[in-house]
């Protein structure tokens, strides 16, 4: 390696220049009672965290400027928390710098390398410790423990296997039935089409099953629908899509089909979903088609109907399954 | 011998007859750490690290961590009577009925965030100083491991409240699981022990965020910290400094008071910004539903290069032989952050490949003097810059009246195009440094005092530097490339000769520096 002569010689380090207090005891009294100061500031500290915590009831507020409303209990105990550590620290702190010995001190690195005689002696007793245990010689037993220590990972990982169950069907299947009602949530209110105004959106589940009372978390992630009506004639879409809307009234799953947020956001001007994760963007009226953003399917359309009593329901399943996508998944 | 000498003398003398401690500690008292400001970034992690114990095992006093549904019945009006799972139930009673609970979340959240920063700038110092060069490679490796795991235990650490926007950033961790080919299904099922949200995920990543990770996070930071005391600390190039040596102050007394007021000055400081400025009002943002989102969900900033990338992933999807293969969530999500992550790791044997260089080095480099490192960090840099200002381009889309459209399309563009450019710029920045430096060295320095000579020439007196400055500006190393002929000796082409042609290129341009001064430039000038 090309290596030059340095050009320069090293001057050494640079000789010390002492402080005041090193020469001046004024100065060094001065900067001991500054650090007296600074411990006694956060000896306050901790008297106000006390008070605060004794004595400010927990509903008075203060204003902070930016901040806004304070809650006082929590901002004097954090103020008085915050003094009583930080007057400890800048009081070591002055006290290293002032009244501490400052002269650097220059030590030797030491190689990390071992000696040539240490290496060799390391290999030798390695060999050796390997030859006495017989591993070279002995195949059968080399073979068997290597068998045996392969097998013996495999228990603790079968024992994760009840971690959860296999996913089977649950991930296509949600519990829109051809039939089941569509009900407001909250409210569980079945839902007539002239409950819902051009332009509206409203969140719906699948009525509860007889005999439940509140819906699932796991249910409501695949369930979930955004129902939104517009008109007629604002629809960009063909026969048999068309055909699953209700005089406007249009059924989108609303777990999006990226990541599966809940897709909440609907501009009424442009009749765009926006997904408020990733900004995947979906045209209601050409049935969720992705305008813009990372998913790559539209949101699963859910077909409508009416029942006899003129409530709103789904006319059949939903045909694709919902949500994000998976290996599984068809298509 | 006073009463209280003679106590601590029988202390000692106790505690060495029975561990021969004395020896050991007489030697490391001693230990001398050389003094600089950039070498504190480190100890804030240190301190983030254990105010975040601290303040951690007192939220897990109350906090309950179960998805088990209970009817909230306590001091917060708005949300009173509602759904909620205990572990948010619990969070809103540590905010409003346990005394100083809220500060408490406010100190973990906050010293959580300070944490990853003071880790990513510490990264950031050792990168761009050479600090991870041998025999620190095992130590820069265990810095990206802790790195690694700070992302994950912040990620799990803030989903434990079960609020409405943590549990959306659940929902797209599962949605990464989900997309893994073939077994992803089955690994989400598992995690979540069946389908999402099911109630296990809760009291799974609450041991892992309390028990195993910290636990982890203890012997790595341990092993850290025992590689730095054993190989001692690097330390700037300056007058008197070599490789051979260490320039500081000892341990005793005036590293241990400076070091130990600088936990409690990190802690203060944490407190008081956590006293002042609320952060994660979980109450705010209500209990999860899968059904619901708040708009503007946004996940803490170490995050957020993650969720950038994932949002300008064009939106790709493969369909094979009735299997779907998700590139939209594959690429961002795990692709490119394991060849970040790889990379990162493996830099400094990618350097020292390119190099040659085998020895060792315990004088940092002015990051000038490296070109060609420092650029490949502000590319790297720039890479995860755009990342991140994307994974808020709705943030950014609402305050400065943008159109979001416009932000994904300047990321997606930006991320290819314009780290090559921070690439070049800084590359050409470094090597212009060197040029002043060595004009310094030469011509000393400007004073801005103009002389009028008698035949009326007007010139600048120019000051010589300070012997210690010409030092600091000369005592680098400047290696030239690699010698890799394709053809060896005996005039045959070597076997691996096309490796070797792209490691001299690389380590061409890894040579290529403005010339540092030379003692023959020095004469030269003389003679003026």
């Amino acid at each position: 390696m090309a290596h030059e002569l340095e050009p320069i010689s090293d001057p050494g380090i640079p000789p010390h220049v002492h402080r005041k207090a090193d020469e001046d005891p004024i100065a060094a009294n001065r900067a001991e009672r500054q650090v007296a100061t600074l411990f006694l500031l956060s000896a306050l500290g901790t008297l106000l965290f006390i008070f605060s915590y004794v004595a400010i009831p927990d509903d008075v507020f203060i204003f902070l400027p930016i901040m806004g409303n304070t809650n006082a209990h929590q901002l004097f105990l954090g103020l008085g928390l915050a003094f009583s550590l930080f007057f400890i620290g800048i009081g070591a702190i002055h006290w290293a710098k002032t009244l501490m010995p400052d002269n650097e001190v220059t030590i030797q690195r030491h190689e990390f390398r071992s000696t040539e005689e240490d290496r060799k002696e390391f290999v030798k007793t390695a060999k050796e410790g390997a030859a006495a245990a017989g591993l070279g010689r002995r195949s059968l037993i080399k073979r068997s423990l290597g068998l045996s220590l392969g097998l013996v990972g495999l228990s603790p990982l079968l024992l994760l296997r009840d971690l959860g169950p296999l996913p089977e069907d649950s991930l296509t299947k949600t519990s829109w039935k051809a039939g089941t009602r569509l009900v407001t949530d909250p409210g569980d209110r079945p839902i007539k089409p002239e409950d819902l105004e051009v332009g509206a959106v409203a969140q719906v589940l699948p009525e509860l099953a007889p005999g439940k009372d509140h819906h699932k978390l796991s249910d409501i992630a695949k369930d979930a629908v955004l129902l939104i009506r517009l008109r007629p004639e604002e629809f960009n879409l063909d026969a048999e899509r068309l055909s699953w809307t209700h005089e406007g009234i249009i059924a989108f799953s609303k777990i999006c089909s990226h990541m599966g947020c809940a897709v909440a956001l609907y501009e009424q001007q442009t009749k765009h979903l926006l997904c408020p994760c990733h900004q995947s963007t979906f045209d209601v009226t050409r049935a969720a088609k992705v305008l813009f953003g990372p998913a790559a399917r539209p949101l699963p359309q859910l077909a409508l109907a009416l029942d006899s009593e003129g409530y709103l329901v789904a006319r059949e399943p939903f045909s694709e399954p919902v949500g994000p996508s998976f290996w599984e998944r068809s298509s | 011998m006073t009463a209280r000498e003679r106590i601590a003398g029988n202390v000692a003398n106790y505690v060495d007859e029975r561990t021969g401690a004395a020896a050991w500690m007489k030697k490391n008292l001693n230990k001398v750490f050389p003094d600089h400001w950039s070498f504190l970034l480190g100890e804030i992690a240190l301190y983030s690290f254990i105010i975040l114990l601290l303040s951690g095992t007192f939220l897990t006093f109350w906090f309950d961590p179960s998805q088990r549904e209970v009817i909230y019945d306590g001091e917060y009006q708005p949300l009173a009577g509602l759904e909620m799972s205990a572990a948010y139930a619990s969070t809103l009673d540590i905010s409003f009925e346990i005394r100083g609970g809220l500060l408490m979340r406010q100190i973990h959240h906050w010293a959580a965030l300070f944490f990853m920063v003071a880790i990513v700038v510490h990264l950031l110092r050792v990168y761009f100083t050479g600090a991870f060069r041998k025999p620190r490679e095992f130590n820069w490796i265990i810095g990206v491991g802790l790195l690694t795991l700070g992302i994950v235990e912040g990620f799990l650490g803030y989903s434990l409240p079960d609020d409405l926007l943590s549990g959306t950033g659940i929902r797209i961790a599962e949605a990464i699981i989900q997309a893994i080919p073939v077994v992803g299904t089955y690994l989400a099922f598992f995690a979540f022990g069946g389908a999402f949200p099911g109630e296990a995920f809760i009291p799974r990543i609450f041991i892992v965020h309390v028990l195993i990770l910290p636990a982890i996070f203890l012997a790595l930071i341990t092993v850290h910290l025992m590689l730095v005391w054993y190989q001692k600390h690097t330390q700037y190039p300056g007058p008197g400094r070599t490789e051979k040596n260490v320039v500081g102050y000892p341990l005793m007394p005036v590293y241990m008071a400076k070091a130990g007021g600088f936990f409690f000055v990190v802690f203060g400081v944490t407190t008081f910004i956590a006293a002042v400025a609320s952060i994660n009002p979980i109450w705010l943002y209500g209990p999860y539903t899968p059904g619901q989102i708040s708009a503007g969900s946004q996940p803490d900033w170490y995050m957020g290069w993650l969720d950038g990338l994932v949002r300008m992933a064009p939106p790709l999807e493969s369909y094979l032989f009735g299997y779907t293969i998700s590139w939209n969530i594959l690429i961002p999500g795990l692709i490119i952050p394991g060849l970040m992550f790889t990379g990162l790791a493996l830099y400094p044997f990618i350097e020292s490949w390119i190099t040659g260089d085998k020895r060792e080095h315990h004088l940092l480099d002015r990051p000038r003097n490296a070109p060609n490192r420092t650029a490949i960090g502000a590319m790297a840099l720039t890479f995860t810059l755009v990342a991140l200002i994307n994974g808020g381009n709705d943030i950014i889309a609402q305050q400065f009246d943008l159109s979001i459209n416009q932000i994904m399309w300047f990321s997606r563009i930006g991320i290819i195009v314009l780290p090559p450019i921070a690439f070049v710029i800084t590359k050409r920045i470094c090597i212009s440094l060197q040029r002043s430096d060595r004009e310094l060295v030469l011509h000393g320095k400007e004073t801005g005092r103009l002389v009028r000579l008698p035949h009326g020439e007007f010139v600048e007196i120019h000051e010589e530097l300070s012997p210690e400055k010409k030092w600091l500006l000369t005592s680098h190393e400047q290696n030239g490339p690699l010698e890799l002929p394709e053809i060896d000796n005996a005039g045959v082409r070597r076997p691996s000769a096309i490796r070797n042609k792209l490691r001299s290129r690389m380590s061409q341009a890894n040579a290529e520096v403005a010339p540092k001064v030379t003692t023959k430039d020095l004469k030269e000038i003389e003679k003026h």
